[in-house]
């Protein structure tokens, strides 16, 4: 199956800054990956050019097949900005009829579409009297126009509720079930979690990790923390048996240790028997990883 | 062409939200009634008809009021979408740059034209109430409508130029103000000087009439007023109006909105959002 992004190698600098350094991936059909990164890491940067909105440097850029900007990926490709906005003066309803005009397609699916989004109460009312959720919402809507085979969303999720957020990846769900591929960023890394496919790290305008969870938590091989409650006045005995294991405040043991040590280390506490009252088996967690990741270049 | 016609219905509305089209419209109305009351006082000597005298006034009236109200309405254009922040998404569009552009020009050029016509409109039926004959001069209000227009289409286009090139709208509202003052006021001031200190010279025989055919409102003015005939009853410099043929001022009126217009595309392609 072709890849409906493809990007070898590609660098782009503004004056002093390199916003991105030889940066390489590929994106198929149906798939979502979540683009991470601290502020300032490139990620929008990276948008702007899957879009043909900036120039770049070097590398290579196909989208569908085409230049990325071409009049061909133009109509295959839907984006929401960052701070999406819209002409105050407008009603929700009139922007997106006027949007799906552009695209070719019928102005009166304007009301459908406003209404998966959940804003058909509000589609009459001028974008200048909506919260940024409400925006936010308006930008969704535009961007599920015509059903496009490339998705680019530049924090989609900002300024929408939990309730919507989860309203949000379900749309996103339908999507990639009918083949668009999409390209999100965002720093919930909760969510990202449980809704994409992969996820790509960038960090000051390198891209450090790109894989499933598993893989990342397979290449991070961060220690995993055990959290042990003793029996009633048994700490101090405890604590004498695992001199490695340090005692929080609220009177539990706190081991860390690599993923491979863990099942004998399990073993031995729980042979132990009625010293141990409970015992926790913490992962680490997408922050954990994340940060890994994204702080090994000093960031 | 649909994307044109929906660009230019989107921002029709905008502009009516924003109530330029009622300013527009009412600051025509309002000086082409009292140009037309002012005109209808008995001018004695002058041998043509009440509605020439009318049309030569409108037609002063015009050089000022059309540029100023063009530029009022472009400057915004491409600024304004930089400073909200809505021109990334909707260059992500299969939209060009070109077509924005002349959808936009499509709903500006309409309020003018819908400006024009029921100020001029206003004027005309003032001049007719008082002498029914003045109907015969309808054909040089026709040709001072369509001018207008096409004079509004050249400020028009050369407003989205600066706004292109500002990207900012305050930058842009500045560059408007200096671009009318320069080729409404100041325009026409030199030429006059030049005209006094050369006395019947070189310049007003040769230069000047370059002079007025290179500037779109010097243009308008001397094809509405030769024209209509009504050079006689039109001072200063549309004096020299007649010694231009009809067809080179009428191809200035033509040429300058394509000019302006291929000078804003090329400012609106160097913008990058
Ligand atoms: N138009 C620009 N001019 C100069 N520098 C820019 C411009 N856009 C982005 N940058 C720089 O490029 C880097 C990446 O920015 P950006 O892609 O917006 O980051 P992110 O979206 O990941 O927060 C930053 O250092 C930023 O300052
Ligand atoms: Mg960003």
């Amino acid at each position: 199956m072709t890849p409906t992004l493809t990007i070898s190698q590609l660098t782009k600098r503004f004056q002093s800054v390199e916003a991105l350094k030889q940066v390489s991936l590929t994106l198929a059909p149906g798939k979502r990956a979540a683009l991470l990164g601290h502020n300032g890491a490139g990620k929008s940067t990276m948008m702007k050019i899957i879009l043909g909105l900036i120039p770049f440097d070097s590398g290579e850029v196909t989208v569908c097949g085409e230049a990325p900007g071409s009049a061909a990926a133009r109509m295959q490709v839907a984006y929401l900005p960052e701070n999406v906005a819209f002409h105050p003066a407008l009603t929700g309803e009139e922007q997106i009829r006027h949007y799906l005009s552009l695209r070719g397609e019928n102005p009166r699916l304007a009301t459908e579409l406003l209404a998966r989004v959940g804003l058909a109460h509000a589609a009459r009312r001028r974008i200048g009297t909506y919260s940024k959720g409400m925006r936010q919402r308006v930008g969704l809507a535009q961007s599920l126009i015509g059903r496009p085979r490339l998705l680019v969303l530049d924090e989609p999720t900002s300024g929408l509720d939990p309730v919507s957020r989860r309203d949000f990846y379900d749309l996103l769900d339908g999507l990639s079930a009918d083949g668009t591929a999409i390209l999100l960023s965002s720093h919930v890394l909760t969510e990202v979690e449980a809704r994409t496919d992969s996820i790509l790290i960038l960090s000051g305008g390198q891209l450090v990790a790109e894989g499933t969870l598993a893989d990342l938590r397979a290449q991070a091989a961060l220690p995993i923390t055990l959290l042990v409650r003793p029996a009633e006045g048994r700490a101090i005995s405890l604590a004498a048996v695992f001199p490695e294991a340090t005692i929080g405040s609220d009177g539990m043991l706190r081991f860390s240790c690599p993923q491979a040590d863990k099942l004998p280390l399990l073993a031995s506490i729980t042979a132990l028997g009625p010293e141990v009252a409970d015992l926790d088996v913490i992962p680490p967690s997408l922050e954990d990883i994340y940060s890994h990741f994204s702080r090994r270049d000093g960031q | 062409m649909s994307c044109i016609l929906a660009t230019a219905a989107s921002e029709f509305r905008i502009a009516f939200r924003n109530r330029w089209v009622l300013i527009a419209t009412g600051m025509m109305v309002l000086f082409a009634l009292v140009l037309a009351a002012a005109g209808s006082a008995p001018t004695g000597d002058v041998d043509v008809d009440r509605l020439s005298v009318t049309v030569a006034s409108l037609t002063s009236l015009a050089v000022y009021l059309v540029p100023l109200l063009a530029l009022l309405m472009s400057f915004d254009a491409v600024a304004g979408e930089v400073e909200r922040g809505t021109l990334p998404l909707l260059l992500t569009y299969p939209v060009s740059r070109l077509q924005i552009l002349l959808g936009k020009l499509l709903a500006h050029l309409a309020i003018l034209a819908l400006a024009v016509t029921l100020g001029y409109g206003a004027a005309l039926v003032m001049a007719v109430w008082s002498d029914p004959g003045a109907i015969q001069g309808i054909g040089s209000m026709v040709r001072l409508i369509w001018s207008s227009v096409l004079l509004g289409a050249t400020f028009l286009g050369a407003g989205y130029a600066l706004s292109a090139l500002a990207q900012r709208p305050s930058g842009a509202a500045g560059l408007a103000v200096a671009l009318w003052l320069v080729a409404v006021v100041l325009y026409d001031l030199a030429l006059l000087a030049l005209i006094v200190t050369d006395g019947g010279g070189v310049f007003t025989t040769r230069a000047l009439p370059v002079a007025l055919l290179a500037n779109p409102a010097d243009a308008f003015r001397v094809f509405n007023l030769s024209a209509g005939q009504a050079v006689a009853v039109a001072g200063g410099i549309g004096g020299a109006a007649g010694a231009i043929p009809l067809w080179q001022s009428a191809a200035s009126l033509f040429v300058w909105p394509l000019l302006a217009i291929t000078l804003a595309l090329a400012a609106f392609r160097k913008v990058t959002p």
